[in-house]
C-alpha cells in the first residue's frame, strides 16, 4: 500500500519562514531564508542537507521549541506557538531523563495525559515491547547502549501517540549496524502505525531509503532546493540493489554534493 | 572495613604523637593537655549531660538554619536560572553578598534578634543560602535544552518542567552546593556561639576556655570536629544514593 501522493491535506505548512540566530560573539546569522514546505498527512518526509544548512533549526521551529521570527508554521491548521504533544520529537542524543528508569521515561508523557496509573503502566509496557526493550524496564539510561537508548526515546515519544513524529538525526549517533537495524524497525513501526514523519538527516541513502519524499536543502542560508519523490515499487532489503533506488540516490547525491562543497567553502 | 581502618591510621597516629609528646613534656602541658586527659574530660562531660545539652542546642540551630537555606536557596537558584525578572532582581544581590564573610553579620544578628536561637538560625540561613543558591543556579542553567523540549512535547507545562525536569537535572550540582553549605553551617554555628550565646557547643568552648578548664575545652573542640565529620560522611552517603542513576 502506497499513500496517494495527491491526496491528504497538509499536516504541516511552512510558509516563508526565516530564522536568524545570534552567535555568542558577532552579527546575527541567517540560518533559514524564506523556507516554504508542505508535509502531507501521514507521509514520511526527509529533510536532507549539509551540516549547518538549518535543517534541524527548521525541525525545532515546527516543534515550537524556537520562536518563529518571520513567516508562518501551521500544524493541523493551527499556528505553532509552543511545543505540544501533537508533535513528538526524537533527538540525536536521545534526551532521555537520566534520573528516570526506562519505564518512568515512557510513562512521563502518559501521566501528562491524565491516564490512570495502571493504564500508564500497561501502555508503557506495550511500547517498550514494541521497541524490543522488554527486560530493561527498570534500567537507567546510563546502563543502556546507544541503540537501546534511542529505542527507549522512541517508545517514550510513540507512547503518547502524537500525530506528527519529528526526528532529528535520530540514528546519527549509532554505529553502522545498529543504525541499519533501527532504520528497518522504524519503517516497520511506521507501516503499522502511520504517522506524519519529518526526519532530519545528512545521510543520502538513509533519506532515500526511509522517506517517501526527500526535501533537499541548500547550504546556509537554508532553502528548500528540490523535493525528490522517493517511493519505489520494490521494498525491503532488495530495494538497495534495485536500479531505480541506485539512480535516485545518485540524483539526490548530486544535489547535495554541490551544497556540501558550498558549505565547506563557507566554513573556510 | 579494614580498608576504612587503614584510611584513618594517620588520624590515630596524630593522637599517639599527641599523647606521647605531652606525656614526655616535649609539648608543654600548658599549651596542650594530654590526650588521655581530654578523653577523661569528654567522658565526664558526657556523664554530666552538659555536652549532650549543648550539642542538642547547636544541632537544632544548625539543622534549622541549613534546612531553611536549602529550601530557599534551591528555589531561588532555579527560579533565577529560568525566570528572567527573578534573575534581574536577585543576581546583583547574590553577587554582592557572596564574597562577604558571613561572620561579619554576627553582631548585627545579635543586635536585631537577641542572644537566643533566632540570631544563630538566621545567620546560618543567610550564610548557607548563597552557596546553595549559586549551585542551584549553575545547575539549572546547565540543563540541556533537549531535556526541556522533550518534556514540553510530552505535554508538560512550564511549571512542571521547572519541578520535574530542571530541578532533578540540576540535582548533582545542588547536592554539591549543599555539602559546602553543611561545612559552612558548622563554622557559622560555632563562631556565632563563641561570640555570644547562652548555650551551644561554641558557648561551651568559650566558657571552658575562659575558666581555664583546657582539657574539657579540647574535648568539646574534638566533639565539634567529630560531629562535622560524621555529618559530612552521612551526607555523602545520602548523596551517593540519590544520584545512583548516574552510574
Amino acid at each position: 500500500m502506497t499513500s496517494d501522493g495527491g491526496s491528504g491535506a497538509a499536516a504541516i505548512r511552512v510558509e516563508g519562514v526565516s530564522h536568524r540566530y545570534l552567535p555568542a560573539r558577532g552579527k546575527p546569522v541567517l540560518a533559514l531564508d524564506h523556507v516554504s514546505l508542505e508535509v502531507r498527512e501521514r507521509e514520511f518526509l526527509a529533510l536532507l542537507g549539509p551540516s549547518g544548512c538549518g535543517k534541524s533549526t527548521l525541525l525545532y521551529l515546527i516543534g515550537g521549541f524556537l520562536p518563529i521570527g518571520e513567516g508562518l508554521i501551521e500544524v493541523g491548521g493551527k499556528r505553532v506557538s509552543e511545543p505540544g504533544p501533537d508533535r513528538g520529537i526524537v533527538f540525536q542524543h536521545f534526551a532521555l531523563f537520566p534520573w528516570k528508569t526506562v519505564r518512568e521515561n515512557v510513562t512521563y508523557g502518559l501521566a501528562k495525559q491524565g491516564l490512570p496509573r495502571d493504564e500508564q503502566t500497561r501502555r508503557a509496557q506495550e511500547f517498550i515491547d514494541l521497541v524490543k526493550l522488554s527486560g530493561f524496564e527498570d534500567a537507567y539510561p546510563a546502563q543502556l547502549s546507544g541503540g537501546m537508548k534511542q529505542r527507549a526515546a522512541l517508545a517514550r515519544t510513540l507512547a503518547i501517540d502524537p500525530a506528527i513524529l519529528l526526528m532529528d538525526e535520530p540514528f546519527g549517533a549509532l554505529d553502522a549496524q545498529t543504525r541499519i537495524l533501527m532504520q528497518e524497525e522504524l519503517l516497520s513501526i511506521w507501516q503499522r502505525r502511520r504517522k506524519t514523519v519529518v526526519f532530519v538527516t545528512h545521510d543520502v541513502q538513509e533519506a532515500v531509503y526511509l522517506a517517501e519524499r526527500v526535501a533537499v536543502m541548500s547550504a546556509r542560508p537554508g532553502r528548500i532546493k528540490e523535493i525528490v519523490d522517493t517511493r519505489f515499487s520494490v521494498s525491503g532489503p532488495a530495494l538497495f540493489k534495485s536500479p531505480e533506488f541506485v539512480e535516485r540516490v545518485d540524483h539526490v547525491w548530486n544535489l547535495v554534493r554541490g551544497e556540501a562543497i558550498a558549505a565547506q567553502g563557507g566554513a573556510a | 572495613m579494614t580498608a576504612t581502618l587503614w584510611r584513618y591510621t594517620p588520624l590515630l597516629l596524630i593522637f599517639v604523637i599527641w599523647e606521647a609528646g605531652t606525656q614526655t613534656g616535649i609539648i608543654s602541658k600548658w599549651a596542650l593537655p594530654t590526650f588521655s586527659a581530654v578523653v577523661a574530660a569528654w567522658l565526664s562531660l558526657m556523664q554530666g549531660g552538659e555536652l549532650l545539652y549543648h550539642a542538642a542546642a547547636s544541632l537544632m540551630r544548625g539543622f534549622a538554619g541549613l534546612g531553611l537555606a536549602i529550601i530557599v536557596g534551591t528555589t531561588l537558584g532555579v527560579l533565577m536560572a529560568w525566570v528572567k525578572p527573578v534573575r534581574l532582581i536577585f543576581n546583583p544581590i547574590v553577587q554582592l553578598f557572596y564574597p562577604m564573610p558571613k561572620s561579619a553579620l554576627i553582631p548585627i544578628m545579635i543586635l536585631w534578634l537577641g542572644l537566643g536561637h533566632a540570631s544563630k538560625i538566621v545567620l546560618i540561613f543567610l550564610g548557607c543560602m548563597l552557596p546553595v543558591t549559586i549551585s542551584a543556579f549553575n545547575g539549572a542553567r546547565g540543563v540541556e535544552p533537549v531535556l526541556i523540549w522533550s518534556a514540553r512535547s510530552l505535554g508538560a507545562t512550564r511549571g512542571q518542567v521547572l519541578r520535574e525536569i530542571i530541578l532533578p537535572a540540576a540535582m548533582p550540582e545542588i547536592l554539591a552546593g549543599i555539602r559546602t553549605a553543611l561545612a559552612l553551617s558548622f563554622v557559622l554555628l560555632v563562631s556565632s556561639e563563641l561570640v555570644i550565646a547562652r548555650e551551644g557547643l561554641g558557648y561551651l568552648i568559650g566558657w571552658l576556655g575562659d575558666g581555664g578548664v583546657y582539657a574539657s575545652m579540647f574535648a568539646v573542640v574534638l566533639t565539634v570536629a567529630g560531629l562535622g565529620f560524621v555529618a559530612d560522611r552521612l551526607y555523602l552517603m545520602l548523596m551517593k544514593r540519590s544520584l545512583a542513576w548516574r552510574e
